[in-house]
């Protein structure tokens, strides 16, 4: 095989791959429009189902507890691991193992367990299912991530200078806000936005832990796909699909950019 | 003031909700209504054995194909200019972004006995084919919304494999066949050990693919698990032992893949 055949299949195998990636996407975004009420046939463009989505009150309500428990838990989880990989960080090698595995069990175990195990305390405690169950079973699983982005940057870091600035006259405090917080900020970063994502997404958890007092999006999305289907939730994929790409490129241009002014400016330099 | 005590609140916070929630998990599959230690929900989970067998084998098959799909994709991604790269990984990102419901009730469309692809089959006088409600559709639905978890890993660790290397390697005489099996392979094994980890997991222990997908004729041991604490079958205590044979049967997924991965390098690739 030449150079160019090698290359013409190897796009051509990526082209497919994407396009099983996209077709059920795309497919969704068409039916969207479809008037028809059936899932199969076509007939005829309308944009009924999108004005019926915002109508939609449990729609609505559901998006507004997701929103709700996606900021609030996430914003928590990430004071609460951010202290924690500090702390962690300080200790012992044999302590510091120990309380590590503690904080891969939630990572690595399937979501169901977990589920399943903290849907069993609150029953134990009679606590009943709402808002808050669903917030305290989000920071659960948000910690860990959050504790795993920011220990590496830590390890990174100069221990020295944080000394340093103590020996020099800051507070720990000080020292903490102007030193050590700068330098692990794109840790903490990356693992709030893991978490918020995590938990705007999150389905397996939130199903055993609401009630009927507060449901989340997907556990709502579930329980229609449960009975007569409905277009609404077509719609509703094609508006979020849409915003995620937006967000994504916006994003990535961001980036490139940003990549092309350092590397013009170190060109300067 | 120690650093240390910063963790704290959060050793507290684990106490409460991660180790308490856990061992409740033990304790109720180690007792009956009563509250007296028993063995009878173990024994009981046997009489499953032929669903958590499926539960297993769907999911290997679907690990298997993810990772015959991913391994030549992550190696072609790879290879591409950065900028290439960059929008390539941000396309198999994106569906991930959506939920998992949303993409499986998609595949629901599209394979329905009055679906999309039986329409098309239609239209040229074939069909309509059974799609939906089989094995096959389960396996299709874990690929389809796992596929992302085992291409990342294996682009991570490709990505790090300088071209250099394989240049080298075709210059000293390999064919592409041994370039693969001697420098690319070995190269990427903490990828595939860390895709097959989390491709596994949520497959073996998926309990909507199965409901959408498999129109509940199929099921697999996540179903059994949600029939028991939310459905009519309600169990909490063979629910629970149920949830300790999935944990036991990830955690030696996790023995398995771990002999190939170095712990520290892990960390890196699930974020």
């Amino acid at each position: 095989m030449t150079k160019k055949q090698n290359r013409i299949v190897s796009n051509l195998y990526i082209f497919i791959i994407m396009a099983f990636l996209y077709v059920p996407i795309l497919v969704m975004i068409i039916y969207s429009f479809n008037n028809s009420k059936s899932r199969g046939a076509w007939s005829g463009f309308t944009w009924k189902w999108y004005s019926d989505l915002f109508q939609n009150d449990a729609i609505m309500t559901a998006l507004t507890t997701t929103l709700i428990v996606a900021v609030v838990s996430s914003l928590i989880a990430t004071v609460l691991g951010t202290a924690a990989a500090i702390g962690i960080h300080a200790m012992k090698k044999r302590s510091r193992t120990v309380i590590m595995n503690f904080t891969y069990l939630p990572v690595m175990s399937p979501e169901i367990i977990m589920g399943v195990s903290l849907m069993l305390l609150f029953v134990l405690f009679q606590v009943k299912f709402s808002l808050l169950t669903i917030i305290a079973a989000h920071i659960t699983f948000n910690v860990p991530y959050i504790i795993l982005s920011v220990m590496p940057k830590l390890r990174q870091m100069d221990v020295h200078l944080y000394e340093a600035a103590m020996d020099l006259g800051c507070t720990p405090l000080q020292a903490f806000l102007k030193v050590m917080l700068p330098e692990i900020m794109p840790g903490i970063i990356t693992g709030c936005l893991i978490a918020f994502t995590f938990s705007l997404d999150d389905f397996n958890v939130s199903y055993f832990v609401s009630g009927e007092r507060a449901q989340t999006l997907p556990v709502l999305i579930y329980s229609m796909t449960r009975k007569r289907v409905s277009p609404e939730i077509n719609a509703l994929s094609a508006i979020i699909f849409v915003v995620v790409l937006a967000v994504l490129i916006i994003v990535n241009v961001n980036d490139v950019r940003r990549e092309k002014k350092q590397q013009r400016g170190g060109r300067h330099a | 003031m120690k650093a240390k005590f910063a963790a704290a609140p959060y050793l507290l916070w684990a106490a409460f909700f991660i180790v308490i929630p856990f061992g409740l998990v033990a304790y109720y599959a180690l007792t009956d209504l009563h509250g007296g230690f028993t063995l009878s929900n173990f024994a009981q989970s046997l009489r499953f054995a032929p669903v958590i067998g499926s539960s297993i084998w769907l999911a290997i098959i679907a690990t298997a194909v993810c990772l015959l799909i991913a391994y030549p994709l992550a190696y072609l991604i790879s290879r591409k200019s950065t900028g290439g790269q960059r929008t390539l990984v941000l396309l198999v990102m994106l569906p991930m972004w959506m939920s998992f419901l949303l993409r499986t009730y998609a595949w629901m469309t599209l394979l329905e006995n009055n679906g999309v692809i039986n329409r098309l089959f239609g239209l040229i006088g074939l069909g309509p084919f059974e799609m939906i409600n089989t094995q096959g559709a389960v396996v299709l639905g874990m690929v389809y919304n796992y596929l992302p978890f085992m291409i990342l890993p294996l682009y991570s660790v490709m990505t790090k494999i300088d071209q250099s290397l394989i240049e080298a390697a075709s210059d000293l005489g390999c064919s592409p066949g041994q370039t693969l099996r001697q420098v690319v392979l070995p190269l990427s094994v903490p990828g595939i050990a860390t895709g097959i980890t989390m491709v596994f997991v949520p497959a073996v222990s998926t309990f909507v693919i199965s409901v959408m997908l498999g129109g509940g004729s199929f099921m697999l041991i996540g179903d059994l698990i949600e029939m028991e604490f939310l459905g009519n079958a309600y169990n909490p205590h063979l629910g629970a032992a149920l949830s300790i044979v999935l944990m036991v049967i990830i955690l030696i997924c996790m023995a398995l893949t771990d002999m190939f991965s170095d712990p520290e390098e892990k960390e890196g690739l699930l974020l």
